[in-house]
């Protein structure tokens, strides 16, 4: 079943992304049909705010299966990433055996140890597949995990099982359809990245990201539609502490949107700034520079 | 659709060793998992299959635009080397390495040109002896001859560093930080679910990533080699024990990251290829420059998880000093410890008054020197006595000065590094 949600050629991806309005290159294209297709985790790159995360969301969508999200942080451990037990519930199942007279410690410790009292976080999960469709993992920001964190990893992403000591091994009926981001604020560990399909999210291009945000804020005027993505192109091109990404462009359209702009005008860009850029001394940069920037976002635009 | 047959996929086992041919790395698996792609693939639609080649071959964006290059070159003749020119646009590929035959000579004096100053110390082929390696730890390396240098650098390679440690979100079972129900439950079935015996747990500590920025610009000329050598031999010790991440970039004209090059096992094959990755030996200081493009490119990748930031320059610098302050702030806020290392420190009378340094000293939290092997173990004692004290007094500095950040400069006065109280050493 699940087979045949998955498009049949990376030009197919291409369009189903876009039909769940996502706008991806070609080559992003190819990667995520392979990784699809092959059966291999998806790792992707990028700075901030390029779309990293909401391409799992729209993957999801597409593959019309559950999306299970792990957002890695340091000292991400077994009890949190993978499952854990019920410890309460276990406590109360001992006195309760106590008070019907059960006092076989090996009859306490198998009854204690059920799947009931199992409570199963992201990984576990992603074992499960529901109406026969695997889900899609998203583990988030894997920079932000330790070594001893990927190196579970690992093991995991290659043989699809988890072993729980007082249960058992537990296997994942279909592969799950893995998605890794990385905002690289550490290097991944190499061992991991072999075995992922890898692309780069680079900034877009005006074109793409005219289509962006024409696609994701329904009823932006064109012009002003134009005219910020312009701004912000000619913006990335300074040089900048943090560059805005395509999150911040949709949300500065969205403010303009909100203050009922419908073309840019200087003033309203110094008053918004702070939506596409979030460092004090970039803000200070951009707004002495905010003149020459409209200028040359309003040049004539060639679509 | 099938994985390709035996001609194409002679060419893909023939284009992953090419790749290997440039220093790309590339695994058996990754080139099977290629193959496999190129069954799913049209190998007539040339941009997927650069593509899929690329993603499943290539795991850094750095390697890309030399993966595109060999890319290109490979599979030309066989008319698939044909890619939209934006594909290729951004993969201008540095120049093919100099033969710059360098830093095995830096720092050693050229032998004709010898300071009269001091005179050359019999060469006598020995084992060092415990009070010539005293002797040889408070010798200033602009001062040591060929022999001492040599000497110094098989110290070096003996000392044992004690990496300052910190502590990491994840825990271990010692020690009574925080209760560990998983094991406290377990231990209680023994006594019918009685939690009697109690299992407690402590954060982990971990060493603190180390990031290096040497200056190698002319001033520094004399003392490059020892310190490069330090580096190399600390990096080593790391690489052994563990979880130790130690980053080295060389600045003058130009940012350079050695990280990789220093790893080499060897000293000197480690040392040679420094030479020719690095293009502004001996040249001009643009430290405020380097240290912008620092924090634009490489500050959010290296410094993560409190990382010690070591600067050693004499802190003569031609570019701009506002510049300088500027960018020394900023890499200050984003590490955990930013240590100057002065070579010059350990010259009689010296006073640190050159404008690069009056500029960034606001913004250092310890000025040490670097000029003999024992200013540099009295380094690796500061990096690790540096977890208590001092560092606190720096954040409630920090937040004491909230109210007028608007002044850099008074806010500077409140932070005068900690300095070694000795400007000179005996």
């Amino acid at each position: 079943m699940i087979l045949k949600m998955i498009p049949s050629s990376a030009l197919e991806t291409q369009k189903a992304l876009e039909a769940h309005h996502y706008i991806a290159d070609k080559g992003l294209s190819v990667a995520v049909f392979l990784a699809l297709k092959l059966g291999r985790p998806l790792l992707l790159e990028g700075e901030p705010g390029v779309g990293k995360t909401e391409i799992v969301k729209v993957l999801a969508q597409m593959l019309s299966t559950r999306l299970i999200r792990l957002q890695c942080y340091e000292g991400l451990d077994i009890s949190s990433a993978v499952y854990e037990w019920d410890y309460a519930r276990q406590m109360m199942q001992i006195r309760l055996m106590e008070a019907t007279g059960e006092r076989d410690q090996e009859r306490v410790r198998h009854e204690v140890f059920g799947t009931e009292f199992l409570l199963k976080r992201p990984l576990l999960q992603a074992l499960e597949s529901v109406d026969g469709r695997a889900p899609v993992l998203l583990i988030d920001e894997l920079d932000r995990a330790d070594e001893e964190f990927e190196a579970f990893l690992l093991e995991f992403l290659s043989d699809w099982q988890i072993t729980v000591p007082e249960v058992g091994t537990l296997r994942a009926e279909r592969p799950p359809v893995v998605v890794i981001t990385s905002n690289r604020t550490r290097e991944i560990h190499d061992a991991l990245k072999r075995r992922c399909m890898y692309y780069w999210i680079d900034y877009p291009s005006f074109e793409k990201e005219y289509r962006i945000v024409r696609e994701k804020v329904p009823g932006v005027p064109e012009k002003l539609a134009q005219q910020a993505v312009a701004f912000v192109q000619e913006l990335r091109k300074q040089d900048l502490y943090k560059a805005p990404g395509v999150a911040e462009t949709l949300d500065w359209v969205s403010s303009l949107m909100a203050l009922d702009q419908t073309a840019l005008s200087i003033t309203v860009i110094e008053e918004t700034m702070g939506v596409l850029l979030k460092y004090q001394d970039d803000v200070l940069k951009a707004k002495n520079q905010a003149q020459s920037l409209l200028a040359r976002a309003q040049m004539p635009a060639v679509l | 659709m099938t994985a390709p047959g035996g001609q194409l996929l002679s060419h893909v086992v023939a284009f992953a060793r090419a790749l290997r041919a440039e220093g790309l790395v590339v695994t058996p698996a990754q080139t099977a998992t290629f193959a496999r792609a190129l069954g799913e693939i049209s190998i007539f639609d040339p941009v997927a299959f650069f593509h899929a080649a690329q993603s499943s071959l290539v795991t850094r964006r750095e390697d890309q635009p030399r993966f595109a290059e060999v890319f290109r070159k490979f599979w030309h003749s066989f008319g698939l080397g044909r890619l939209p020119s934006e594909l290729l646009s951004r993969t201008t590929i540095p120049p093919k390495k100099e033969q710059k035959a360098r830093p095995s000579e830096v720092g050693k004096e050229p032998p004709s040109s010898g300071e009269s100053s001091h005179q050359a110390l019999p060469m006598v082929d020995r084992a060092l002896t415990f009070s010539e390696a005293e002797v040889l730890k408070h010798k200033r390396f602009d001062l040591m001859t060929e022999a001492e240098l040599e000497a110094a650098q098989r110290l070096l390679y003996t000392f044992a560093w004690n990496p300052p440690e910190r502590h990491t979100r994840r825990m271990k079972s010692i020690g009574k930080e925080q209760l560990d129900l998983r094991l406290s439950f377990r231990r209680s079935l023994k006594h019918q679910g009685e939690l009697i015996d109690l299992a407690w747990r402590t954060h982990k500590t971990k060493p603190r990533p180390l990031v290096a920025l040497a200056d190698v610009s002319g001033s520094m000329e004399r003392y490059a080699r020892m310190l490069l050598l330090f580096l190399h031999a600390f990096g080593l010790q790391h690489a052994r024990s563990t979880a130790r991440r130690v980053e080295t970039f060389t600045f003058g004209t130009r940012l350079t990251r050695i990280t990789h090059t220093l790893k080499k096992r060897s000293v000197d094959a480690a040392l040679s290829e420094v030479g020719q990755q690095v293009k502004d030996w001996s040249g001009g200081t643009r430290i405020g420059g380097c240290l912008h493009s620092f924090n634009q490119t490489w500050a959010r990748r290296v410094l993560g998880q409190g990382a010690v930031v070591l600067v050693i320059s004499d802190g003569w610098d031609q570019g701009e000093p506002e510049l300088l302050a500027f960018e020394m702030e900023r890499l200050q806020k984003s590490c955990y410890r930013l240590i100057w290392l002065n070579p010059l420190i350990g010259t009689p009378g010296y006073q640190p008054l050159t404008r690069g340094l009056v500029a960034a000293m606001p913004f250092i939290d310890e000025f040490l020197p670097v000029h003999n092997l024992s200013s540099l173990e009295m380094l690796v004692e500061a990096l690790v006595e540096g977890q208590g004290s001092n560092v606190k007094s720096r954040r409630s500095n920090v937040e004491g000065q909230g109210s007028n950040v608007e002044s850099r400069g008074s806010r500077a006065k409140s932070r005068r590094p900690r300095t070694v109280p000795r400007w000179t050493i005996d």
